[in-house]
This record gives C-alpha cells, structure tokens and sequence, in this order.
C-alpha cells in the first residue's frame, strides 16, 4: 500500500506580531509543521503499524526552509519526503497550489493508494486544497475524518464528523481523506528515528522537473487574489469585574433590552 | 454572459432546507441591486417529488428562480455524486456569483466544484460586497481571524463559502413569484464510491442548538473534563440556553465539534454569552463578539476575554457556576 501524506509548514499564529502598518510582521516568526498535518503523520503511522507494508511519501511545496519540517518527517518513520520548491510556485492560491501538489503526485508516486491530508492549515483555514487536489486526481474524497477504522488495499472505513452527527464512510481506493485531530497523542522521534533520518535525503523538485506549465502555478495560475489585508477589528468594551455571586447572579439574570448597547 | 447569483442550496438528512441557505439569499438580495438587479437563484439536489415541499421556503426568502436536479440517489449527500452533477448545473446556469454555506458539506463540496470549473474559490467568508467594477469582494479571517483579507477572483463563476450566521434571512415581505426550473442532466451511471455505512445523530444538535439560542453557556481548557462541560449544561438547563466550546475544548473531546464557536466553528450573537474557562483567543472571539452581553469567569484576571467582556467574575469556574446556580 502506498500513502501520501500533503503536509504544509506554516507560522507559529499562536504568536503573530505587527508591524506599524498593521500588516503581520513575518521576521523572527517562528515556522511549525501545520498541527492538523501532525495528525496526517499520525494517522499514515498507524495505519502502516495496522497493515505492515505500506511506504509513505511525505509532500510539500513551500520555500527551502520547509526541508527542516519534512526531516522531522522522516525522524518519525516517513519514507520519502518530497518538497515542491521553486519561485514559479510563489504567490499560489489553494487552486494552484492543488494543481502543482496534483502534479507532483501523479509525477512521482503515480499507484498511490491513499493521500492524507489535514483538514485545516492554521495560516489560511481555507480547507480546500485537499478535495481539490482530489478533484484534479480525479479520485473520491472524505473529509472530517475523525478516525480511521478499517483499511484494506482496496478500500478505507472511516468516522467522519457532520455539523448533525457522525458518519461512517466506506470509500474505495485511491482516495484521499482530510483528517481532524484525534486524542492519540502524537508520536515523538526517536533516537533511531532520527539516525536513519539522516541517512535519507528530502527530495526537492521543481516546477520543471513536474513538467508544470507556469502558466498553471503561482500568481500565474491562481484564479483568485489577494486585494486588501487588514487587521481584524477588536470590539473593546469595558468590562465591569464584581467577586459577588449575587452580583454576578444578577448580570446574569437582567437581560434587558438596552443597557448593554 | 455570466449572469445572476447562484446559492447551493444545502438540504439536511432530515429534508430541510440549512438555515444558511436563507442567509446568503438575504445578502444575495442586497449585492444583486449592485449588479443591474441580477436575479437571486438556487440550485438544489433532490429525491424524486420533494419539490413542492419547499416551494414556499424558496419564495418566501426572495428567490427569483430554483433550479433542481431529482434522482432517488440525492436522498444522501455523497461527495463524488453530488460535485460531478453540480459542476454540469453550474454551466448550465452559468452564473456571475456562486455562493455555498460554509457547513461541513459546503466546505467539502465547493472546492471540488470550484477546481473542477477552473474558477476561484474564497473559503469561510464573513463579508461579501460588489466593488467599484462590479467584481465579488468576498473578506474572510485568515492566520487564526488575527488578519483580514478580502479576495477577488479572476474567473468565472466568482465562487465563495460564506459562514452560517454572517448575514439574516430576508424579511418574509418580500414574497417573490419564484420560477422553478427542472433541469435535465444526463446522469449516466452515477454509481459512488463512497458507501455510507452509519450515521449516529448528534444528540448535541437536537437538544442544544447554539445557533438559534438566545443565551450561550460556553466553556473552553480551563473546564478541564467532561464534567466540568455537564456543569455547563445544568448552568444552560436552567437558563435555558446552550452549550458552546473553544476549539480547544473541542479538540480535547470534552464538547461535539457542532458546538464549537470561533474562526473553524459557529458564528454567534445570543442576547447573553457566559464564557467559562475561556481565555479568549481571538480564533474563539471572532465567533462570539457579536453577542449583546458577555459574560466572563476565568481564574486569571489577565485573560483576554475579560478585554471584550461586560462583566467579568475572577475565579474558577468549577466553584463558580454550581454557586450561581443557586441564586438563580
């Protein structure tokens, strides 16, 4: 069985400082492996622990810097690792990062069986670069997957969580699925890990070795841009503190209509 | 020519129409008086014969026309089905704008609708406006709801998800004559390959609607377990409110993910929002500011939340809420 993991390196959001101008000021901020992606490894680990010969390759386009994530990668057990790097891809919206992941892909682990990605990246929380990579593999998607329950060479079970409630869902390979956080707690690298690590080397390809037009990747190929950014307004409001229970009882019980507004 | 404005409409398990659906047609009607009073339209999936059902619903929220597609498959949303189908309507109906509910479904349908079109997709949206070349200028959060961006798009149709709770349903005086269109798409064998082997009903969902509700219990790390979130619930049971979570506490399995406010959750605005435990990230914040009153009790005096709180209570929430619930 052969797994594809997409995984994206991504700012630290918990810890965004600005500039004068209101625009997040990128020096000195720290670059995490996208903490939904943490849970793709996860999930491509088990699953390879649960049917013993599955290789999994590990992609990612992004700048060089993303090298660094994609070792830790291979420190936890991934196989290959691949990074898309090139400047023809810069500037790509989730359409066009999704054709150039796409491409990579079908260049370069063309009998996959399964993709895994994660469901969200902390930067943009856009969600769509999954099922369009799905859409352009021309392959069945799940998304929402909370947990994998079964997986054979010819197909995959798993719960997926709905806004009313939760599904199970057969889906026949190839496919890729979109995964949520689960309660696993996360694998750590080993010593070992980390040694034969060493011993392999992350792939970095580029747009000419996908055979990409630059047409299709990049600002080029991105059918959507970026016209303005600006710092989310915060609603401030003066907040009256009490340590009385009584007091506190009664905020809560007077809703009246206006004293609030 | 691309014309009108196109609204996927979502249809649940139990067949009814997702209040979203409602929602973007209310703003629809509002950007179409920008767009040469373009026509507000929607295009819906349906078992065989349920039309008549919603044909009220779809005029009584000011659509000009409804297409629909019928099959005894649609009874199920399937991914691959659905988004095939989908994407023949969209070129059939040829729309300027095409907007989807950023539910679980929408999220999961629309970016294979949008790449399978060659078209742009803006994810999640929290405000859509024509701008001065009658383009979509659609605004979402971004980087955790910390930084804004509004996003135009090159192609055509303009396609954005819109966040559940952003925009109201039109006012229900607005009745409109509404052309309901069938459309023939040759299915061919639309044979899935997803197979849906059970659904469990969130009990959450029936009982503890945050959408609608008028007061919001809401708790996040600081309740720790699921018995701190069963003192929420009393607290909520007797104001008769709902339960929301922080995406934290959602992640630590202490609440359902349809009970989760914020940037990857629900928007909100209750009359009164009691926020327990909650430090007020502004991925959480951005999904509850709105609300008219908030409440806030939490052991450091320094959270953010107290920031955006009318009244704070410092402490914990755990000796807190048990003692509130006797003065109430």
């Amino acid at each position: 069985m052969k797994i594809v993991l997409c995984i994206k390196q991504v700012p630290d959001t918990t810890d965004i400082k600005w500039t004068e101008n209101n625009t997040i000021c990128r020096d000195g901020l720290e670059s995490v492996i996208n903490p939904y992606d943490v849970y793709s490894v996860e999930n491509a680990l088990h699953l390879r622990n649960a049917c013993k010969a599955a290789e999994i390759t590990a992609f990612s386009m992004g700048p060089l810097q993303a090298e660094n994530m994609l070792r830790k990668a291979l420190a936890l057990g991934i196989d290959n690792a691949v990074l898309l790097c090139d400047k023809k891809f810069a500037g790509s919206d989730t359409y066009a990062t999704a054709k150039t992941i796409a491409s990579g892909i079908s260049k370069f682990v063309p009998d996959f069986d399964l993709i895994i990605c994660g469901q969200f990246a902390t930067d943009g929380d856009t969600a769509q670069t999954g099922p369009s990579i799905a859409n352009f593999l021309d392959i069945p998607q799940v998304t929402f997957v909370r947990e994998i329950i079964d997986c054979s060479n010819r197909e995959i079970v798993v719960k997926r969580e709905l806004s009313d409630g939760e599904e199970t869902v057969k889906v026949t390979l190839p496919a890729l699925i979109c995964v949520l956080k689960n309660e696993k707690e996360p694998t750590r690298a080993t010593i070992n890990g980390i040694k034969s690590a060493s011993k392999k080397s992350v792939v970095i390809k580029s747009a000419e070795d996908l055979g990409i037009s630059s047409d299709l990747t990049g600002i080029k190929g991105s059918p959507t841009f970026v016209s303005k950014a600006f710092r989310a307004k915060k609603r401030e409001k003066n907040c009256e503190f009490t340590d009385n229970i009584d007091k506190l009882a009664e905020a809560v019980e007077f809703n009246g209509d206006s004293e609030n507004e | 020519m691309n014309k009108g404005i196109l609204i996927w409409a979502e249809i649940s398990r139990d067949d009814y129409v997702n209040p979203v659906v409602f929602e973007l047609a209310g703003r629809a009607a509002e950007l179409s008086g920008a767009l040469d009073e373009s026509p507000v339209m929607a295009l819906v999936m349906l078992k065989p014969e349920m039309i008549d059902k919603y044909k009220e619903a779809f005029s009584i929220n000011g659509f000009d026309k409804v297409y629909y597609l019928e099959n005894s498959e649609f009874g199920e949303y399937k991914t691959d089905i659905f988004s095939k189908i989908a994407v023949e309507a969209v070129k059939d109906i040829n729309p300027e704008i095409f907007l989807i509910g950023a539910t679980n479904q929408g999220r999961d349908i629309a970016p294979r609708i949008s790449s399978a079109l060659n078209t742009g997709l803006t994810a999640d949206c929290t405000a859509l406006d024509i701008n001065e070349n009658k383009k979509l200028a659609a605004t979402r959060p971004t980087f955790g709801g910390q930084l804004m961006a509004t996003i135009l798009s090159k192609t055509f149709p303009q396609m954005a998800t819109v966040r559940p709770g952003t925009f109201k349903a039109p006012k229900t005086d607005k009745r409109k004559e509404t052309e309901f269109i069938k459309l023939d798409i040759d299915t061919g064998d639309i044979k899935s390959k997803i197979e849906i082997l059970d659904f469990k009903k969130k009990i959450c969902s029936e009982l503890n609607d945050i959408d609608s509700s008028d007061i919001i219990v809401a708790g996040g790390r600081g309740m720790q377990t699921k018995e701190g979130f069963e003192l929420l619930k009393k607290l909520a049971d007797k104001l008769g409110g709902a339960v929301g979570a922080s995406r934290v506490a959602v992640e630590m399995g202490l609440a359902s993910q349809d009970c989760q406010v914020g940037q990857t959750g629900k928007t909100v605005s209750p009359k009164l929002y009691i926020a327990c435990g909650i430090s007020g990230a502004l991925q959480h914040t951005i999904g509850m500011e709105q609300s008219h009153k908030i409440i806030a009790i939490n052991t450091d005096p320094d959270a953010p939340i107290f920031q955006i709180a009318d009244y704070g209570y410092v402490g914990d929430a755990f000796e807190v809420i048990p003692q509130l619930i006797e003065k109430l």
